[in-house]
């Protein structure tokens, strides 16, 4: 027998490549997602009866066209660009446009197109690809359903009247553009493995979809190393999940369980990493992967390799200058070199907005006997957080701190 | 094809390039416009006089009344533009580039309506 629930999870799984095909077939996003929408109907009337047939990809793409094709049949009076949709004999395969032929990779370069707002492109990429329903999107980034729906809508407005191209860029535009994509994946993935706010520290729906994304960004272009490495930075960030809270508050690296750690997503993601390494076409996320890589595969805390930390994070601030990238690097060397250095690193970066920089300075003047001017780095940091459970952590440091006798 | 329209803005208090800088951009401009008409895509273009030349005309009262100046007190003002053929929104963003560079100035795109 199959439910609706199994039936939604093929759909879901399917959307992307269904869609994508749709949109090519028709030239349009809209009457895409609506003959779409029509095959799941459907497949659900049909599916529970008669089985779930050996290809239902193939069964939803056959089913959505004959769908799309009626609609517009019926609705002669529509613009004669959709006529013209369908007088395309279109069933010879197409001809290749850049490395990979596949429409997904036509649809998440379109999807995350710059001149797409940054907000508009993560949406549009969940929705399309993803197959997330509006209402599920506007849920995981908190706004409301009104307001994402008419996010969706403006981009998808804009792609058609400004003639955003359904294409996989050319090959000297693809790094560019490819990096574009990436961050999309990489945002979707951070908002759900630390929510900026909201009732949840943490949004599975949201890490499991951007690694769901990456692994099919992967699959279209697997001669890309910096796709390889954010798979990689995904994978091995995901795995310490079990171990990253408890009774809802953050547990730091350090103090994790890392036994609970999940050993597939260590294993694929090392490998991963290994196979970058052999390309030698370093990027930024393949070193936040190393970087990574370095700390699951170390047994105990101590057993960290802090000078490999710190030399990969220096290779990383000479791709990326940022402060960010600094404070990270000055973390390991307060392993490597004691905290009065690190804390001389971390001074001379300029980030009060972060909340990062403060508890990471916090944790510094604790090792040093400074508890005064600890706590009122905690109170920074907290000002600046809304993650309950992160918040939960740093409250629990900070009242931990000595009391200092007037 | 999509025609698109490239406009040139300027911020009020913006430095105007003078002399040798002028003759240099009008030699970019020059070039980037011969470009575009030989590859067949020029369908209009040119430079505006400065923003003190604009008259107004609101005819949607019952009496049309003319005045001296923009219709709002502007941060902004087009000081010239193109509209040019492309296939998409990447080509056009490739001829801005090239038109942004000519004419040392920010560059809006924008699409036309269709017909």
């Amino acid at each position: 027998m199959t439910t609706d629930l199994e039936i939604e999870r093929i759909f879901r799984e399917e959307h992307g490549r269904v869609v994508a095909s749709l949109i090519r077939r028709f030239g349009d996003i809209d009457v895409a997602e609506d003959a779409a929408a029509e095959a799941l109907l459907a497949a659900v009337e049909r599916w529970p009866v008669d089985g779930v047939p050996p290809n239902p990809g193939g069964w939803l793409t056959t089913t959505a066209v004959r769908k799309g094709i009626d609609k517009i049949r019926r609705e002669s009076h529509r613009d004669a660009k959709y006529q013209q949709a369908l007088m395309i004999a279109d069933d010879t395969p197409h001809a290749p446009t850049g490395p990979v032929e596949d429409d997904r990779l036509r649809l998440i370069f379109t999807c995350c197109h710059p001149a797409l707002a940054p907000e508009a492109r993560v949406a549009l990429t969940l929705r399309l690809l993803g197959g997330l329903t509006v209402p599920e999107i506007a849920s995981a980034f908190l706004v409301s359903e009104t307001t994402m729906g008419q996010r969706i809508t403006r981009a998808k407005k804009k792609i058609a009247a400004a003639n955003i191209p359904y294409r996989v860029p050319v090959a000297e535009d693809l790094p560019g553009r490819l990096t574009g994509v990436l961050a999309v994946l990489y945002l979707v993935f951070n908002e759900g493995y630390l929510a900026t706010s909201g009732p949840e520290p943490m949004r599975v729906d949201l890490t499991a979809e951007a690694i769901r994304l990456a692994r099919l960004l992967r699959s279209l272009l697997p001669t890309e190393p910096e796709v390889a490495g954010l798979l990689a930075l995904m994978l091995l960030t995901d795995a310490r999940r079990p171990a990253r809270f408890a009774d809802g508050v953050l547990v730091p690296l350090t103090e994790q369980d890392r036994a609970s750690w999940d050993p597939s997503e260590i294993e694929e993601g090392l490998a991963l990493v290994r196979e970058c390494l052999a390309v030698n076409r370093p990027g930024s996320y393949q070193i936040q992967a190393a970087v990574n890589a370095v700390h699951t595969s170390a047994r105990t805390p101590a057993d960290t390799d802090w000078s490999q930390i710190a030399a990969l994070y220096g290779q990383l601030l000479a791709i990326t200058p940022s402060p960010v990238v600094a404070l990270n690097r000055a973390v390991a060397l307060s392993e490597l070199d004691g905290p009065a250095v690190g804390l001389a690193e971390v001074d001379r970066l300029d980030l009060p907005t972060y909340h990062l920089w403060h508890s990471t300075r916090a944790e510094l003047l604790r090792r040093l006997d400074r508890p005064d001017d600890a706590r009122a780095a905690y109170d920074a940091a907290l000002a600046l957080t809304d993650n309950a459970a992160e918040r939960a952590y740093l409250t629990r440091r900070r009242d931990e701190l000595p009391s200092t006798a007037g | 094809m999509t025609q698109y329209m490239f406009s040139v803005h300027h911020e009020v208090g913006e430095e105007m390039p003078t002399g040798d800088d002028v003759q240099r951009m009008f030699t970019q401009v020059d070039a980037f416009n011969q470009k575009v008409t030989d590859a067949g895509i020029w369908v209009f273009g040119g430079g505006l006089e400065p923003i003190e030349t604009v008259t107004t005309v609101d005819a949607t009262g019952p009496e049309p009344i003319i005045t001296d100046g923009p219709y709002a007190e502007a941060k902004e003002w087009l000081g010239g533009f193109w509209i040019l053929e492309a296939p998409d929104l990447d080509a056009a963003l490739k001829l801005a580039i090239e038109a942004s560079a000519a004419c040392e100035g920010r560059v809006e795109v924008r699409p036309f309506q269709p017909e």
